[in-house]
């Protein structure tokens, strides 16, 4: 109960911030962009648009998501003790945990709303300018949404967690901001560099998955590029699809893991935290 | 009476600083306490302790049978809290915000909003709170804090930035909830107001407690003269009057008034001498020490003891 009130309230003002338009526009802006600037070359040569949009969304995905759910999240906790909000708020009958928790829910709330709106412009665009969708491709359409939303629910997660460690605002913002370039950019050029340098000699197959799965945006990444068999053709991925042993509820899980970690992890800095 | 708050035996230390020291009283129902002391005297930590906001380095809280440092809340329904700088979401509107914490207490929301409108926010409360002055916030923290029918209310300076005329309805209201039996504790810096109306004043100098007790037994433990005003007829400007004693000081305020500074247990025995002299005192003013005067003793004596 306490938990829904305080997700409603959150839901509320950032219908009120504009956060909820703004990322929804975002969103769907350049969903649409991308699908038309992306299928208008391969428009007639018998691809099925919706599978090529859903290579270049779930990239678009891996940059944009996480650097929105950690704008809204990174806030969360540091930022209510800094304006003295959170001061009030706990001096009500609510514990820790379900601060958090409500908080999780209504920023995920928001999240998933912006995407599967700003997503499902695409599609509806698609639809509209006459392009045939078949269930294949728009089953890998609703997963793709579904795993960005599973993205964003971790990035909002380890939002949460800096943001329960750190003394300010300030700081939860440049952990945030260097964390998401190491995730995003950095780690998949090193490992690049170091597959590269090793030459299949000393990393093996396991060590390999052990490190894609170790980077949420990885995981993403891998289930929508090799997840669906009709995408990864076109993601030049097929290759990697077949001999990966990295199956989708793996992959899941390690989504999953990533949301449940830092959540937990944040409950626990957030109950230990004196203000 | 039964007790609604206790501390016993409680340290807060923040690194080298001990913001409370030793920290020991027992909070009943229906009282109305004054915390009162310097700026860093640890009236907030206190506060704040009691809330389970900051957890004791040593001792022990109870609040509404709760230990606040163990994260138990369920006596927190019962509670009202506002905090020295209290702020709200600047997004949502007064009314929004009052809502909110009422479902929090699972308090009928349309009876919380008629709360705004005894604290005198009537209007302005469909308007953002980014809007609000001062005195406005508070007024709207004020409304949060009598949410329900609070127990224990924890009021950290609540009046300042209260209009006078608010200021009294304040008072009204907190007077009303102590004579029903909310235990009320607030701190604050205008002693004057408190005089009248505090029916215990506990007094903090870093961080330790130096005094507690009634106005009057205050008075009692500091034996601190009262001061008697006389408005005396035809005597000279630097004369004092002959029955004045010797072994009291007296003052020759202006014109006619002389003032005599008298002991406590000779205040009675001097207004005889005064007025069985014959001479032709027209006035009298019976000034008993202050809640400052009060509050400056007791800082005083602690300094003193080591
Ligand atoms: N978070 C903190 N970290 C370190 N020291 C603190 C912290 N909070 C309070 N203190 C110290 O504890 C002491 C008591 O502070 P407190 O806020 O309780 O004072 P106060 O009596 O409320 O004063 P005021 O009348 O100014 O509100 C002060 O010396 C203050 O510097
Ligand atoms: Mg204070």
């Amino acid at each position: 109960m306490n938990i829904l009130i305080i997700a409603a309230k959150e839901i509320h003002q950032a219908i009120r911030n504009r956060w909820v338009l703004a990322a929804t526009l975002l969103l769907a802006g350049l969903a649409l962009s991308l699908t038309f600037l992306g299928s208008a070359p391969t428009g007639n040569v018998g691809v099925r648009t919706l599978d090529v949009v859903v290579v270049s969304l779930s990239s678009l995905t891996i940059f944009l998501v996480p650097l929105i759910a950690l704008l809204i999240s990174h806030d969360a906790i540091v930022g209510e003790m800094e304006r003295g909000t959170m001061l009030l708020l706990l001096s009500y009958p609510v514990a820790r945990w379900q601060v958090l928790l409500g908080k999780f829910l209504g920023h995920l709330a928001v999240l998933a709303f912006a995407t599967c709106l700003g997503y499902g412009a695409a599609v509806g665009a698609l639809a509209a300018t006459g392009s045939q969708i078949d269930s294949d491709s728009f089953l890998a359409f609703a997963a793709m949404v579904g795993s960005s939303v599973l993205l964003g629910a971790a990035f909002v997660a380890i939002g949460y967690l800096i943001s329960a460690l750190v003394r300010d605002r300030g700081t939860a913002a440049g952990i945030c901001i260097g964390l998401w370039l190491l995730l995003v950019l950095i780690y998949d050029m090193a490992l690049l560099g170091v597959l590269a340098l090793d030459q299949g000699r000393s990393i093996s197959a396991a060590a390999l998955n052990a490190m894609l799965l170790a980077n949420p945006t990885d995981a993403y990444r891998l289930i929508n590029l090799t997840g669906f068999a009709n995408v990864s053709t076109f993601a030049g991925m097929a290759g990697l699809a077949q001999t990966s042993s990295l199956t989708i509820p793996v992959l899941l899980s390690a989504l999953l893991g990533w949301t449940l970690l830092p959540l937990g992890l944040a409950a626990l800095a957030f109950s230990r935290r004196e203000l | 009476m039964t007790s609604t708050v206790r501390v016993s035996d409680v340290t807060k230390a923040y690194g080298r600083v001990e913001a409370v020291r030793g920290a020991s009283f027992a909070l009943g129902q229906g009282e109305l306490v004054a915390l009162i002391g310097h700026n860093g005297a640890g009236k907030t930590t206190l506060m704040k302790l009691m809330l389970g906001l900051i957890r004791p380095t040593s001792g022990a809280i109870e609040v509404l049978g709760d230990n606040p440092a163990a994260g138990e809340f369920a006596g927190r329904r019962q509670l009202g809290y506002l905090p020295e700088n209290v702020s709200f979401d600047p997004a949502l509107t007064g009314r929004e915000t009052q809502a909110f914490y009422a479902r929090l207490k699972r308090e009928p929301v349309a009876k919380a909003l008629d709360l705004l409108d005894a604290v005198g926010l009537g209007a302005a409360s469909r308007r953002r709170v980014s809007t609000y002055s001062k005195g406005m916030r508070q007024r709207l923290g004020l409304a949060q804090a009598l949410l329900g029918a609070p127990r224990v209310l924890l009021l950290d300076e609540p009046t300042t930035g209260l209009d006078p005329e608010l200021r009294q309805t304040f008072y009204d209201i907190i007077a009303r909830l102590a004579a029903a039996g909310t235990t009320v504790l607030l701190s604050s810096h205008a002693l004057t107001e408190l005089e009248e109306r505090a029916g215990r004043v506990i007094i903090m100098n870093r961080g330790i407690k130096v005094a507690d007790g009634s106005i009057d037994e205050l008075r009692r433990l500091a034996r601190l003269p009262t001061r008697i005003r006389l408005k005396v007829a035809g005597l000279a400007p630097s004369e004092m009057p002959p029955w004045a004693p010797a072994d009291a000081t007296c003052r020759r305020l202006n014109g006619h008034i002389v003032e005599i500074d008298a002991a406590p247990e000779r205040k009675i025995e001097l207004l005889h001498r005064a007025t069985a002299a014959g001479n032709a005192v027209e006035d009298v003013d019976v000034v008993p020490p202050t809640l400052d005067e009060l509050y400056a003793h007791f800082l005083r004596q602690s300094e003193q003891a080591p």
